[in-house]
């Protein structure tokens, strides 16, 4: 290959995360989960609603984590694996009847084989290139909805409304809560599958195809595959987060899942801290609560004043709340010691 | 005897003074959440940000008119607080935004959100809520189903009632027309065409022998008007938005196509559609209007229009007053006071949708003469007249009667 591609390639690459540091401490996670699940009984349902979404986005942030910073490769396509989750959800809602509960699964799989799909070819692909092709993707999807072919499934520019979920069993809980509790549980289970996954053989592989592609061929990995697959999982965890979404936001549309919503997730993922999972919550956080501030601060240019929000996160603490976290640590040691 | 005849009159005295004072206060007060004895609460959902932040004007005069109307006294003594959010025309923020407004800044009512995807996005909620959706600011005919959707109503005439006031005028005029049809190839253009044909009934398969739709995102049209003309047709339906029905004006000239040219109301505006096609390129193209054109010449000395640069020299001197939305932003704003107004001291969500289901030829300053605000409790299109109107020299002349194509959602 050439020079070019090389140097592209290197400086493309993610800095090494050792797979110790991609996680939470026992005693903190505790402490996050028991603030999870008892916030929701002691604020209204607005906030309960935007606490779903905040677990919805965090979930597709920490897909497009797994992809980063685990295989090393980048996607602004995400957008579009959200949007075929969220069709997939509503249509077999709505069409088909299905349990919502049982429409997650079907999203994730077929956003799974999507992924892999798109994988294949894009494995010729690295750094800034493969930036662009997934780009591509997510811009190509907003229309692909809007087809009149499949008009008769996807509601076409009116876009689905989809139906929410009561509390099963007669359980004395309003939807939201309901529905908070039922992403609360599958986020959990996502966020531990995907932290054994980083701690797996194959979580090995991709990591050793992101520090450096060669020598992990040469120890044996198959990199096509293991590419394939960080883009598989990473599809399929973003499909059931777009489900969720759909059923959350009771509404699909093809200008929901624009290519601003793949900047946003990328946005998350970096804010977060690249290669940090539990960051991802923090990453949700940024990008549904930040334009809420600047739109507070100033309503004509809160596209300015976001940017410079970011800008100063960015500045301040590149590595983003992974930095925070380990300075708030080091803090910690410091005042145990004396 | 006298004394407790006097005692008991007295007391029958105290309690009618009583029943005068007290009942009839609390019987009339009556107040939802988002209005108290001092203030009306208002959400408002637009797009600020992102594409289609071309429409943020709109919310932004709203917020002028109400300043005014709060300088003024406010309504019925009520200051009027308007809480307008920003949703970037993405669902999704739509859902957040109204929830937002409903639950935590606890507002009466959702006045103009703006956009059908929107719209669409929170229509359910709104109506589960029972929290009025009034005025909404989208042309689709959907919003007028005050069956399904009680908590929901419009305000502009609708694009299918437009384009079957076109197709009726075709019909009658000319009934062996061959029709050609540019539409925008979204939700607008598809309600458009779909009133167009409805509009034709039978004989829409035989007349229109060209259609051709567009992506907002191209940027020019020529092609397709090229097209179109090869067709052959002598009769041209442009649904188009404003940039893009300019081209399609300008191309016309340059190929020398001079079919009958019905523009949609969407892109009438003389300041950023005929002017920059051209005056010379515009002449006899057909539309239709309901609202006053600002940058018509005709309207100089028109009461209604002096009024509305009154209000925007004093509250909005930084408004571009040849943007259509200004004035579309200043009638609806009146039309929610109006409303307001005639709930009196029942400021229920309940009441609020009554009363904005009963307007009775209401006439405002901005809208053509002869066109009236009218709703009942089965029609919730408010506005469903429009005039047609054909360009001449540099400004448009209306033609026939006031026209009414009311369209069910």
């Amino acid at each position: 290959m050439s020079a070019a591609e090389e140097v592209v390639t290197e400086a493309a690459a993610v800095e090494a995360v050792p797979k110790r540091a991609m996680t939470l401490g026992y005693g903190t996670s505790l402490v996050v989960l028991a603030a999870l699940i008892l916030t929701p009984l002691f604020v209204k349902n607005f906030i309960i609603f935007q606490m779903t979404m905040l677990l919805i986005y965090g979930l597709a942030v920490l897909a497009l984590n797994i992809l980063t910073g685990g295989s090393g490769q980048f996607s602004l396509g995400q957008s579009a694996f959200y949007a075929v989750g969220a069709y997939t959800s509503a249509i077999l809602m709505e069409h088909a009847g299905m349990n919502y509960a049982l429409t997650l699964p079907v999203a994730g799989l077929i956003c799974f084989g999507f992924g892999f799909l798109f994988g294949q070819p894009a494995l010729r692909l690295s750094g800034v290139y493969l930036a662009l092709a997934t780009f591509a993707l997510a811009t190509a999807m907003p229309q692909l909805l809007k087809l009149g072919y499949f008009e008769h499934w996807t509601g076409g520019v009116q876009g689905l409304v989809v139906t929410k979920p009561d509390a099963p069993f007669g359980l004395p809980m309003s939807q939201d809560m309901w529905l908070y509790y039922f992403t609360l549980a599958i986020t959990i289970a996502i966020y531990i599958a995907s932290v054994n996954l980083l701690r797996s053989r194959s979580g090995r592989a991709f990591m050793a195809i992101r520090d450096n592609e060669i020598a992990a061929s040469a120890m044996g990995v198959d990199v096509a595959l293991y590419k394939t697959l960080a883009f598989g999982v990473s599809a399929g965890i973003t499909g059931v987060a777009g489900g969720l979404g759909a059923i959350a936001v009771q509404f699909v549309a093809p200008d929901g899942y624009t290519i601003t919503l793949a900047i946003s997730l990328f946005l998350g993922m970096v804010v977060g801290g690249v290669g940090w999972l539990p960051g991802s919550i923090v990453g949700s956080a940024f990008i549904i609560f930040v334009p809420n501030i600047a739109e507070g601060i100033s309503k004509g240019l809160s596209g300015a004043v976001f940017g410079v929000l970011l800008f100063l996160v960015i500045f301040l603490v590149p590595h983003g709340a992974r930095q925070v976290a380990i300075i708030a640590q080091q803090l910690i040691g410091k005042l145990k010691k004396n | 005897m006298p004394a407790i005849g006097l005692r008991l009159g007295a007391f029958s005295a105290a309690l009618a003074l009583l029943a005068a004072t007290v009942t009839p206060s609390a019987a009339q007060k009556k107040y939802d959440v988002g209005a108290s004895d001092s203030e009306i609460k208002v959400g408002n959902i637009m797009p600020y940000s992102g594409a289609a932040s071309a429409y943020g004007v709109i919310g932004k005069t709203e917020e002028a008119y109400f300043r005014k109307i709060n300088a003024e006294g406010g309504i019925n003594g009520r200051k009027l607080t308007f809480i307008s959010y920003d949703d970037a025309y993405t669902p999704p923020k739509t859902v957040e935004q109204a929830r937002r407004l409903v639950e935590s800044d606890e507002v009466l009512l959702i006045f103009n959100s703006l956009g059908t995807p929107p719209n669409s996005a929170i229509q359910k909620y709104m109506n589960q809520k029972k929290v009025p959706q009034l005025f909404v600011a989208t042309g689709a005919t959907k919003w007028n189903d005050p069956k399904e959707f009680p908590w929901t109503m419009g305000w502009q005439p609708n694009y299918q009632s437009e384009s079957i006031i076109y197709a009726k005028y075709i019909l009658k005029n000319h009934p062996n027309a061959r029709i050609a049809v540019l539409y925008q190839n979204d939700d607008y253009g598809k309600d458009y065409l779909k009133g167009f044909k409805d509009g034709l009934g039978a004989e829409a398969a035989s007349l229109i022998v060209a259609e051709d739709s567009y992506e907002v995102t191209e940027p020019t049209i020529d092609s397709h008007i090229v097209r179109l003309k090869a067709s052959g047709a002598d009769v041209f339906f442009n649904i188009t938005t404003p940039k893009f029905a300019a081209q399609a004006i300008k191309k016309n000239a340059e190929l020398g196509w001079k079919p009958l040219h019905f523009l949609n109301n969407v892109s009438s505006s003389i300041g950023s559609v005929i002017k920059p096609a051209g005056f010379e390129n515009a002449q006899d193209i057909i539309s239709s209007q309901y609202l006053k054109d600002p940058t018509d010449p005709q309207w100089k000395t028109d009461a209604g229009m002096i009024a509305w640069n009154q209000f925007l020299d004093k509250y909005y001197p930084e408004a571009n007053r040849a943007d259509a939305f200004v004035m579309f932003a200043y009638t609806v704003a009146q039309g929610l006071v109006h409303v307001l107004k005639a709930c009196g001291d029942d400021l229920t969500r309940e009441n609020v949708m009554k009363q904005a289901a009963s307007i009775r030829d209401l006439e405002l300053g901005g809208l053509l003469p002869g066109i009236k605000v009218n709703t009942s409790a089965t029609d919730f299109a408010p506005l469903s007249q429009l005039q047609l109107i054909k360009f001449k020299g540099e400004t448009w002349e209306r033609f026939g009667e006031i026209l009414s194509g009311d369209v069910g959602g």
